[in-house]
């Protein structure tokens, strides 16, 4: 089956373009890609009018989501999950292991593989933990789980919890060429913060979590990444100094790349303060912090010191956040926000142009964890994103395909939106307000 | 000639930070008339009569809980004590499921003490009833931040211009962040001391003076409030023995005499004699800390009438 997207704008900077293009889809690839391609050319495929008004690009990636199942299917399923993921435009998700049990072996992969299998929405790569219950004290068994399918280690949730072990598993997964992520947290520093430690932290009595504290696990494993060859992926980063230490660590030949989440370049910690007091959708692990922080990020985004943006969709039942600050659980999702909050605080604010948003969301994620994807070109399979630059967006967290809810974005109003995502040529997902305009349904083509 | 509101805005009081100047003034000058019913033989008037005050305490509270207790009384309210080792809280209910099972019972006022920072913020967005703050985590004890102003008006006659000195655990003390914000509003000149290890970040953006100079803070004030030093959180490590506390921040009759001859002691109690404070200082003739106590009971009345006095002025009459 073949269908032919005509007349949008094609962003791939992979092969480098950036224009108005058609692109044939045959079965699961692409099988061309040119300023014009002729009906005759294409015959026998169905033919969907883009206009330039959409953009096609290389299916999504979020390298960073968890998906609870197994152990918190209350909160999330990996059949759930993967809806939400087509319907923010991710074609693909590397989903963390800190589900119960924890992903730390091959059985708990294999089992996460055949959920997605069996859901056949995006494409699903499990992330291994580093050690045995991500508990920090002896290392899980990489290659076994690397060979069941796991694209990268981490013990997410917690930081990898002494030096000697990350220096062992950049060692041990260095042997593969995969990367250990870290969620860096030197947890006597955090202690039991719950928010960045600043003025408005201080005003509502909360308790602080410290930029040092993760300024100084980046550098840690800044310096061990150096000293050992081993690639390191600073996930969700936060801080001024972390952008700072990953810009000097890259500068002198580390192997360190980073994330950073919508909700971090975004919001800041002031917004713990109003419309809404205490809003528990606000607490996030790492927290909203300063606003010089959030312009680090941002500058960190514009300068290519940051690699990635990954959502860290953290879904949570609604019991999990109905209760007081400091005993709300750490997180909120992502997947159906992320692209309207880069979109509109990106794109449109002129921080960055399109062809580096791509390279954030879908060349780098792809380059770092090794996975097919982030290009548009003939051969490839048939990842793809639609992207509607111009949709007028309200978020709406009732309209989830996540079963959770916990988003601090819910009614904004935001410029930029998915208008569909294709994975292997087959449609997952159209956006009614868009798609059906140009023809396009979520269909098996 | 003070601004004065004729009525709070909101339904709760749930800290300083929500608060106006003329509201302020409005709940200090009427704890004025409430202290004058202290002073009668029979002490009760009939405001709150057929209302039903719970005092909802989930932390362990002697002072505050009596406090309001008897502030309810005295307004003949219906008063019940809900203490947490005979809650539901224990069993695994939550704040919220807690809160309306005992809304179902249509109390007026709910007063409540947490240990969480915004758990009375959670209730008042959850429930009907008035939610008055009496300590959440370490955020605000807005009547405590009143009385001490309250007792400060008393004793100087105005608040404004005011050198007042805090010394003590400033980063857990819900009763310095109610006030700092109380006392600067008011125009007060507020200085705030002690180890950098127990200081709050962005203590200038609220226009207070931070020092680790006890010398400092004190010279020429006209009031001095200690704070409490939580003694269990000697574990952490803030400084490293009692005795070296006492030694560079406790308040002796030789720091007193740096302040202006007339200056008053504060201390919102329970004390820790010899750690943050003299007992020389503590008994001393300056010291206002029982006062403090009298006067929470006026404060404390004064805002549950304003609350749920429906404007029947007849709390005085």
């Amino acid at each position: 089956m073949k269908l032919l997207l005509k007349g949008a704008r094609v962003v791939d900077p992979a092969s480098g373009i950036d224009g108005i293009r058609d692109v044939l889809v045959d079965g699961d690839r692409i099988s061309r890609v040119d300023t014009s391609i002729p009906a005759e050319a294409a015959a026998g495929a169905h033919i969907v009018e883009l206009g330039p008004s959409l953009v096609v690009v290389p299916g999504l990636i979020d390298m960073h989501v968890h998906l609870r199942e197994p152990g918190y299917e209350h909160k999330e399923t990996v059949a759930s999950g993967t809806a939400a993921a087509v319907a923010g435009g991710f074609a693909a998700v590397a989903c963390m292991p800190n589900t119960n049990p924890v992903n730390d072996n091959a059985s708990v992969t294999r089992f996460i593989l055949k959920q997605a299998a069996a859901a056949n929405l995006a494409r699903v790569y499990p992330i291994g933990a580093v050690s045995n219950g991500s508990n920090g004290e002896h290392l899980a068994e990489i290659a076994d789980m690397r060979e069941a399918g796991c694209v990268a280690f981490s013990d997410d949730g917690r930081p990898v919890a002494t030096a000697a072990l990350m220096r062992r598993a950049l060692e041990y997964a260095g042997m593969f060429d995969m990367p250990i992520i870290d969620h860096c947290e030197d947890r006597s520093l955090a202690g039991e913060g719950v928010a960045h430690e600043g003025f408005h932290a201080a005003q509502l009595g909360l308790r602080g979590i410290p930029a040092a504290a993760e300024d100084v696990m980046v550098e840690r494993d800044i310096v061990l990444a150096h000293a050992t060859g081993g690639h390191v992926h600073i996930a969700h980063l936060s801080t001024a100094g972390a952008v700072r230490a990953v810009r000097a660590g890259k500068s002198r030949g580390a192997r360190v790349t980073c994330e950073v989440t919508p909700h971090h370049f975004t919001l800041s910690d002031e917004r713990l303060r109003a419309p809404l007091i205490y809003d528990t959708n606000l607490k996030m692990n790492p927290p909203l912090r300063g606003d010089t922080d959030r312009d680090a990020l941002l500058a960190g985004i514009r300068d290519g010191s940051i690699d990635v943006v990954a959502t860290d969709h953290a879904p949570h039942h609604a019991d999990d956040k109905r209760v007081e600050f400091d005993r709300a659980s750490f997180g909120i999702v992502g997947l159906e926000t992320a692209v309207s909050l880069c979109i509109d605080g990106l794109v449109h604010a002129g921080v960055i142009g399109m062809g580096r948003l791509v390279e954030l969301l879908s060349v780098n994620p792809a380059r770092i964890l090794k996975l097919p994807g982030g290009r548009i070109a003939p051969g490839d399979t048939a990842d793809i994103t639609i992207l509607a630059p111009d949709l007028q967006v309200i978020v709406s967290a009732a309209a989830f395909r996540s079963k959770a809810r916990n988003t601090p974005f819910d009614g904004w109003p935001l410029r930029g939106g998915v208008a569909a995502t294709f994975i292997g040529g087959r449609v997952v997902f159209a956006n009614a307000a868009v798609s059906q305009a140009a023809g396009l349904e979520r269909r098996e083509v | 000639m003070s601004e004065t509101a004729s009525r709070l805005r909101g339904k709760d009081l749930l800290g300083i930070a929500d608060l106006d100047v003329s509201e302020i003034n409005l709940i200090l000058d009427t704890a004025e008339a409430m202290k004058e019913v202290a002073s009668r033989s029979i002490k009760k008037v009939p405001t709150l009569r057929g209302k039903t005050v719970i005092n909802l305490f989930f932390e362990p509270s002697t002072r505050t809980r009596t406090s309001f207790e008897i502030a309810e009384k005295r307004l003949s309210a219906d008063t019940l004590n809900i203490a947490i080792a005979m809650s539901s809280v224990v069993k695994g209910e939550t704040l919220i499921d807690t809160a309306l099972n005992l809304e179902a019972i249509a109390p007026a006022i709910m007063v409540v003490r947490h240990a969480s920072s915004g758990a009375c913020h959670l209730l008042a967005r959850t429930c009907r009833a008035g939610i008055v703050n009496a300590g959440d985590g370490t955020h605000e004890h807005p009547t405590q931040g009143l009385l001490d102003a309250f007792t400060i008006r008393e004793r100087k006659g105005r608040i404004a211009g005011l050198k007042i000195a805090i010394v003590g655990d400033l980063l857990h003390s819900r009763v310095f962040r109610s006030n700092i914000l109380l006392l600067t509003k008011l125009g007060a000149d507020v200085w705030a001391c002690g180890p950098p290890t127990l200081m709050p970040p962005g203590l200038d953006r609220l226009g207070v003076h931070a020092t680790t100079r006890v010398d400092e803070a004190v010279d020429g004030a006209d009031a001095i409030m200690m704070l409490r030093i939580q003694l269990e959180r000697m574990q952490g490590g803030f400084f490293p023995s009692l005795r070296e506390y006492f030694t560079v921040f406790g308040m002796t009759p030789e720091r007193v005499r740096l302040a202006k001859p007339d200056a008053i002691i504060m201390h919102p109690g329970p004390m820790n004699r010899g750690v943050e404070i003299a007992s020389e200082v503590a008994d001393g003739p300056a010291s206002v800390i029982l006062d403090q106590v009298t006067n929470g009971v006026a404060v404390r009345m004064a805002v549950l009438y304003l609350l749920a006095g429906g404007g029947e002025n007849e709390a005085a009459a």
